[in-house]
């Protein structure tokens, strides 16, 4: 656990003092102090290209009145830095008058442990893996021209100073493997990328060679790739397959179910609350509860602990993810949704682990009854435009089905679907629910944090596919 | 106020001494400060106010040819040793790789020369409030705009870029960003779109209500769109979206995607990529310019490269590492490009909307579908259908796809530049790419 005031002219008194006073007149807020380390090796072109250490120090001090939120953050964490940040927002918030008084909920449970993966490692055993990884990919194909591979880590603590001196705190770890390969055949160029992590020391993630796992399946990626032709262009039935393909519910619901964006009344799904917004037998959820996930968070960073929250159940709209400020706002709670990337920003509701649960149906099933269309076993990014409702992803592993069979691999195409319809197009939802590797990072206003994602297969009866093949 | 040169200094060669002392045979640091202020409007009141005073420093030292880095926005001097400290120890641990080195100090910058980068101008939040209301209140004319948001950030930073060869430079500069953003209903869609000013200096920037107005504008046009079928069509980009295109090729032109072989550009230098009329410059003297500068981020001269002269790649972005793997010097290129545009085109922004019976005018995509590895590229988008020289239709929920290969050739600018941002384009027409829709 870090003392931030162990080098500081301030102690932890006077930063009560100042929190109580600046904050007294307002809604809500918080002094929110921040200590990250994180490292980052990398090999690329059979070299140890990049061996980097991070440390990040500072404050974050916000206060909230009515729907008008102050922020100011520093490096500096001193008397003279705090009282200035306290005079900022005192000065935009001069006719602060606020009485909202719902007390953070407590919880003794903890989802990861007080460790530090960074120093849990040397540098020569990482070094040492990678190399491994190089050596191991190259030796596996002559066609294999590139790899890539790196080891990030960080822990971070945070405390949260509230008015009245509350004070909570938590400590994360983080950590990410991941590993990239292209290949090249007749002058065709793919790569393929997979990645492993979530918050534990990274050895929970590399015993037994495991990390040849990892390699293995970015070369496998990669070589679907080097035999894909161009993807078909227009509308057709998608099959998904399980795990890491849920990004899609991420991009098409999860971002509009969160609080802001509907108090705005900006998200497409505003005035949907109650309503049916999917097929029968679709539920899904979002959970910061799951042990060691990337998604997963003991307390929110406003220091509501967090929670399995119900998004859509059996097709029907439950709740929206809150903070604080949006939960007050539209008189509910807080399901401990607010999150930041560090001090250096407001916190925001976000997503945390959002799961699709499985249903009864095989993915067998799915592609027979498919007489033309796609399956997409793995995606990279995807993107929403809130308002209209549109979403895209790319796809980076999939194959054309014909007549029901899984046919040839086809080329990293785009595809883009309607947010609030496409739930109403799912006819199957798989039983194989599968949780991604831990690789998810969910931007939003300019903030990355980590996320994870979680579906069974499922078969949407009508999606736009992005590829060139008319 | 931000830190000045003499502070920012004094941390630079506190720094290069103590890695100098733990036995670093070369070092370079990087200390900066920057200040910003926003102040954000929704539905014409204030929403936030943004504070931020942001110090950090990059240091890398060598040993011989072993190489590591850290990074830290604590400055004091206790953080900075124990840093430093682990920085000559994780050094000493990392392999070496022979093209490891500061850059050749021939190459470094001799002077910062003066490009008028930075206003003194402060203004009090309630001066930013006073624009954003001027900006909401033309922004919210129309009765269909069911939500505004919009933003002023204010924000001054300086750095020091110091080595162990002597290098110690660094310079102040300044920008002023106000952006409006606008959502419109109808009964059958809701859609969102913006516009946003960037400048060095205040004066310079958009006046509010021209901003409001475009973005309602923007916004209202795009109501009640339609989806189109598949097929093979001619489109043109509007200049927002061109530019991402040109940043895309830079990427591609980095020398490290060349270097490693991972650019869908390797081995295509001083060949015909583009069609005949495209010439591409990166230019980093420009007086005001948001990207100008005297160096890169390894303190190695910048000067005008024409990376593309009538269609065909003249030059790599190159730095120190990337080049010597390619036995190429560096062209100040570290970090990226500077002012990044494609010079005019020959033809009119209405000839060229009037030269196909047919085509789709892009506004807006999304997506991360540029592959620089294989040039092909798939994004979803939204814009209009143009019949005739004529705006038919909003359009949604369409792709659009090619390779960059293929569209490189068939592209024509149109001769409609303007300097607004660091990266510039002309409106710009693509033929022969596939839409994907119903």
């Amino acid at each position: 656990m870090s003392n931030f005031f162990d080098k500081s002219d301030l102690n932890r008194n006077e930063a009560e003092t100042i929190v109580s006073d600046t904050l007294k007149k307002c809604d809500d807020g918080e002094l929110y102090l921040e200590n990250s380390k994180s490292e980052s090796i990398l090999l690329d072109d059979n070299k140890i290209k990049k061996s980097s250490y991070n440390s990040d120090l500072g404050f974050g001090f916000r206060a909230v009145s009515g729907e008008i939120v102050a922020y100011s953050h520093s490096n500096e964490i001193s008397k003279n830095s705090l009282k200035q940040s306290s005079e900022n927002l005192k000065s935009t918030l001069k006719s602060a008058k606020g009485n909202y008084d719902y007390s953070i909920p407590k919880s003794n449970k903890k989802y990861y442990t007080n460790i530090n993966p960074i120093e849990e490692k040397t540098l020569n055993s990482k070094i040492e893996i990678l190399n491994k990884v190089n050596e191991y990919l190259r030796k596996k194909d002559n066609n294999v021209k590139q790899v890539t591979a790196n080891f990030s880590g960080e822990q971070k603590s945070v405390e949260i100073i509230r008015s009245g001196g509350e004070t909570l705190t938590d400590v994360r770890p983080l950590v990410r493997f991941n590993v990239s390969v292209m290949l090249e055949k007749n002058g065709r160029k793919e790569s393929g990328v997979y990645g492993i992590g979530g918050r534990q020391s990274y050895d929970d993630y590399l015993t037994n060679d495991n990390w040849k796992n990892v390699c293995d399946e970015a070369f496998r990626i990669a070589s679907v790739n080097l035999d894909s032709k161009p993807a078909p262009a227009g509308e057709m039935k998608v099959v998904l397959g399980p795990g890491w393909p849920a990004i899609l519910i991420h991009e098409a619901i999860g971002h509009g179910l969160e609080g802001d964006f509907n108090r705005k009344k900006t998200s497409a799904f505003h005035n949907l609350m109650g309503q049916k917004v999917a097929s029968e037998g679709v539920t899904i959820i979002d959970d910061g509860t799951l042990d060691n996930r990337r998604g997963s968070l003991t307390i929110d960073d406003e220091g509501t602990p967090t929670e399995k929250t119900v998004l859509i159940e059996n097709g029907i709209l439950k709740n929206f993810m809150q903070d604080r400020l949006n939960a007050r706002l539209m008189k509910t709670r807080s399901t401990g949704s607010g999150r930041r990337e560090n001090y250096r920003h407001i916190v925001l509701p976000r997503m945390r682990n959002t799961m699709m649960l499985s249903g009864k149906q095989t993915q067998d099933e799915m592609i027979k009854s498919v007489d033309r269309g796609i399956f997409a076993v793995s995606f990279g990014g995807g993107q929403v435009d809130i308002t209209s409702g549109k979403f895209v992803f790319n796809c980076t592993e999939a194959y054309e089905i014909i007549n029901g069979k899984i046919g040839s691999p086809i080329k990293g195409a785009t595809l883009i679907g309607d947010g609030p319809s496409i739930l109403k197009e799912v006819s199957m939802v798989g039983n194989d629910m599968m949780l991604d590797p831990g690789i998810g990072t969910c931007g939003k206003a300019g903030q990355g944090v980590p996320v994870g994602v979680a579906q069974p297969s499922i078969l949407i009866n009508k999606m736009t596919v992005g590829g060139t093949n008319l | 106020m931000v830190k000045d040169q003499e502070y920012l200094e004094k941390k630079a060669s506190y720094c290069l001494d103590l890695a100098k002392k733990l036995g670093a045979t070369g070092s370079s640091v990087n200390v900066g400060n920057s200040i910003s202020e926003t102040v954000n409007f929704r539905n014409k009141k204030l929403d936030e106010s943004n504070r931020s005073d942001n110090l950090g420093i990059d240091i890398t030292t060598f040993i011989g040819k072993k190489k590591s880095s850290i990074s830290s926005s604590n400055l004091l001097e206790d953080n900075l040793n124990i840093l430093i400290e682990k920085c000559i120890e994780t050094t000493k641990n990392t392999p070496e790789d022979e093209f490891n080195s500061l850059p050749d100090k021939d190459l470094l910058a001799q002077e910062v020369k003066d490009f008028n980068l930075y206003d003194d101008t402060h203004l009090e939040n309630d001066s930013k409030a006073g624009y954003l209301t001027r900006l909401e209140a033309a922004a919210s004319m129309d009765k269909k705009i069911v939500n505004t948001e919009s933003s002023f950030v204010e924000n001054k930073s300086n750095f020091i870029l110091a080595n162990s060869d002597g290098f110690c430079k660094g310079f102040k500069s300044s920008s002023f960003v106000a952006s409006s953003v606008a959502v419109a209903k109808d009964d059958k869609s809701m859609e969102r779109d913006y516009e946003y000013t960037h400048k060095c200096h205040f004066n310079d920037i958009k006046n509010a209500e021209e901003l409001g107005k475009k973005a309602a504008e923007h916004t209202l046009r795009k109501l009640s769109p339609k989806k189109i079928g598949s097929e093979k069509i001619t489109i043109i980009f509007d200049k927002r979206i061109a530019k991402g295109i040109l940043s895309t090729f830079a990427s591609a032109i980095s020398a490290s995607a060349i270097s490693r072989g991972t650019s869908f550009l390797k081995d295509k230098i001083n060949q015909k990529i583009f069609s005949d009329t495209v010439n591409i410059f990166d230019k980093p003297d420009i007086f005001k310019g948001q990207a100008s500068r005297s160096f890169d981020s390894e303190g190695v001269r910048t000067d005008t490269l024409k990376l593309v002269e009538q269609g065909v790649l003249k030059n790599y972005l190159i730095d120190t590492y990337s080049g010597r793997k390619l036995n190429l010097k560096s062209n100040g290129r570290c970090g990226g490009t500077s002012n990044l545009y494609f010079e005019n085109g020959k033809i009119s922004y209405k000839d060229l909307i009037n030269s196909s019976s047919k085509c789709l005018y892009i506004t807006e995509t999304i997506g991360h579908g540029s592959n620089i590895v294989t040039g092909d590229y798939s994004v979803g988008a939204t814009g209009f259908l143009i019949e005739n020289g004529e705006f038919k239709h909003p359009i949604n929920e369409i792709t659009i796809a090619g390779n960059f290969k293929d569209m490189f050739q068939n592209l024509t600018l149109a001769n409609d530049l303007e300097f607004e941002y660091s990266t510039n384009s002309p409106t710009m027409m693509i033929e022969g790419m596939v839409v994907a829709g119903k």
